[in-house]
């Protein structure tokens, strides 16, 4: 069989193992009945439908053609990376990680890593303009963040302030 | 008049100091987002969410309504002149409005788009306010399983109408359902689906689900396009006044796109961005005068209508928001989590509970309608700099606000563990083609539909047909399988369909 819609194939597929995989998770709860609903009812009724969902849109994608095979078409992982790395490094930079001893750097230093880290999704990098643009961020989430809203945040590195 | 005594009160609440100063605020924010592009609403608001917490709860839902309606007026800025949408509901701006920027006709364009979501917006902020007694009049005979069938309603309704796949979009919804669910069960204390991981016993963070799917997937999406040619008309912008002709032809329109966006966004699924695509449909199939520009070459009455009809519709869309307590689409479902992190429970009881909320917040929307005007026109200038900040420098902005935002919303990594997931997701949702909007409307309502499920249930004693034998709900089911046929219709599914292709 040829599929005739990349897109709502894998969709499909998609809906139906998160369906299926919430409504086995389900049998490990009480079920209870239509009266006395226990915890496992609602997510086994509605993982059941979301798989059924799922099954009837593959089935769908085999049969119906589409005029252009509805590509998925390929994978930007250049900004898929670099954003979702700078989005990890400021949670580790700021809080640090404790199991394995890195120590929590604060949020000046997280502004300037997640900065350059995400700067480097774009098309053009240049450090000089990326060092501007974290500086300014910088003193921008300092005055609004902790001076203003006075949200709790580490913002200079542990071992400095002690 | 009861109507003029609760309006006095609104008033009262919304012209003291600190909260002008908050709808100021969210009306600048909301214009400001509205006018660059790739940055959206929802992201914006589920960003500020946390910074709302110090703030009292009228003062920040006024601020966070005022992003809202204020991306509205943003948006077509950027429509006019640059030709792209700096708001989704501004998509069908862009094809007359940017016509008649090239024609050095920006002045009149942006005058109209901005008269007409003034105009727009007043009558917007009149029906909230004299449908919201009536319909909580209503929500009080509402039981649970009344609540259960309105809700399904809801989300029928909102796929229905406004997204492209139906199938895709109703298995969004389940997917946020359940979603939803993971976490503790109120009823048994059993932790559901959270592997043991103690974070997750209180569920996921809607906030973290909006900036993930929202923010990053969005971001991760644009910077796989290449740079599209910009050509922003700033030196031509002179000449504000629409001539006397302009205003002859823009008033039937304006009319039309308010009376349109009004009764589309009180819908299920209406909202912004559907008002705008049927008012813009409906000039279409107007005659046009003659001596008039066709459709599509600068018709003046191509970017009066759509605007006006997404600014209606971002004001009455507060309508079952704040009468029942459902929110009609994602934007409002956010709004859902900003009341109940100031432990406001959304639904008819706002109205007698907080009433210096309620009326507040509507009497707001006309303050800030007022204050957009004028952010919007005479200082059109400030905005159109800010068209020139590439976005090389802001992706990186909204990617640290996103991880600040998450961050402080339980001052604990985890959120920000659970974003960069969400992120990836989010990314994946936007390659297969399947909309995030439904999902988080989904996530929102899903514990409040197991709730409404259950106590309806346990009063029938396990008896389904509760929800077709009491008729109000019944009413509201049948409401939501006609609407489903209504689509599945042959006739009509074929244009339903060319219309999204449209977009």
């Amino acid at each position: 069989m040829i599929i005739k819609s990349q897109k709502d194939f894998f969709s499909g597929l998609l809906y139906a193992v998160v369906g299926s995989g919430f409504a086995i998770g389900a049998t490990t709860y009480k079920i209870g009945t239509s009266a006395r609903m226990g915890p496992g009812f609602f997510p086994m009724l509605l993982g059941v439908i979301l798989a059924i969902i799922g099954v009837y849109i593959m089935f769908k994608a085999m049969v119906v053609k589409t005029p252009n095979g509805d590509k998925i078409g390929s994978w930007a992982w250049k900004p898929l990376f670099f954003i979702i790395a700078g989005n990890l490094l400021f949670g580790i930079l700021l809080g640090g990680l404790p199991s394995v001893g890195v120590p929590a750097m604060g949020l000046i230093v997280a502004i300037f890593g997640t900065t350059i880290v995400v700067s480097l999704a774009g098309e053009t990098f240049k450090i000089k303009e990326v060092l501007i643009l974290a500086t300014i961020l910088s003193i921008a989430s300092y005055c609004a963040f902790v001076l203003l809203l006075n949200l709790q945040f580490p913002v200079w590195p542990t071992f400095i302030t002690g | 008049m009861d109507l003029f005594d609760n309006l006095a009160l609104g008033f009262g609440v919304a012209f003291t100091f600190q909260n002008l100063i908050y709808a100021f605020i969210g009306c600048l924010l909301g214009t400001l987002i509205g006018v660059l592009p790739g940055v959206g609403p929802v992201a914006t608001i589920a960003m500020l969410l946390p910074a709302t917490y110090a703030l009292p709860p009228v003062a920040a839902l006024i601020m966070l309504a005022g992003i809202y309606y204020g991306a509205q007026y943003g948006g077509s800025t950027t429509a006019i002149l640059v030709n792209l949408p700096g708001e989704a509901s501004s998509v069908v701006t862009m094809i007359d409005g940017y016509q008649m920027a090239r024609k050095g006709r920006a002045g009149p364009a942006l005058a109209a788009a901005g008269m007409g979501s003034f105009f727009a917006g007043c009558v917007g902020t009149l029906i909230l306010a004299a449908f919201a007694a009536p319909l909580t009049e209503v929500a009080f005979k509402f039981g649970p399983a009344e609540y259960f069938s309105l809700m399904v309603l809801g989300l029928i309704g909102a796929v229905v109408l406004a997204s492209g796949s139906l199938i895709k979009a109703v298995g969004m919804i389940v997917l946020g359902l359940l979603m939803g669910l993971i976490g503790t069960d109120v009823n048994s204390g059993v932790a559901r689906y959270s592997f043991d991981i103690p974070e997750l016993t209180d569920g996921i963070g809607f906030i973290v689900i909006a900036m993930g799917v929202f923010g990053y997937g969005e971001i991760i999406s644009n910077l796989s396009k290449p740079d599209e040619e910009r050509e922003v008309f700033t030196a031509k912008v002179t000449g504000l006044m629409p001539t006397a002709e302009d205003f002859k032809n823009m008033l039937p329109a304006v009319l039309r796109g308010t009376s349109l966006g009004s009764a589309l966004g009180i819908l299920p699924g209406g909202g912004a961005l559907l008002a705008a695509f049927a008012a813009y449909t409906i000039e279409k199939k107007t005659k046009v005068k003659p001596g008039e520009l066709p459709f599509g070459q600068g018709n003046i009455r191509g970017v009066a209508a759509p605007e006006s009809a997404n600014n209606a519709a971002s004001q009455t869309s507060f309508i079952p928001l704040l009468t029942l307590g459902i929110p009609p689409n994602a934007v409002m479902a956010l709004m859902v989590g900003a009341m109940t992190i100031h432990n406001i429970q959304p639904g008819p009881q706002v109205m007698t509970s907080n009433p210096e909320l309620f009326w507040g917040l509507i009497a707001s929307m006309w303050i800030g309608n007022a204050m957009l005007i004028i952010l919007n026109l005479p200082l059109i200038g400030i905005w159109i700099k800010l068209l020139s900040v590439p976005y090389r420098w802001l992706f990186p902005a909204i990617v640290l606000f996103c991880a600040i935002g998450v961050y402080s919303t339980n001052n604990n990594t985890w959120d920000i563990w659970m974003v960069a997931m969400f992120g990836v997701i989010g990314y994946v949702f936007i390659k297969l083609g399947m909309e995030p909007a439904p999902l988080l409307l989904g996530f929102i309502l899903g514990p409040m539909m197991e709730e409404n499920l259950r106590r309806a249930m346990l009063l029938s004693r396990g008896d389904w047909s509760v929800f077709v034998t009491r008729p109000l709900s019944a009413t509201l089911l049948g409401m939501a399988l006609l609407l489903l046929i209504i689509v599945a219709l042959p006739s009509i599914k074929s244009k339903r369909e060319e219309a999204f292709v449209e977009e």
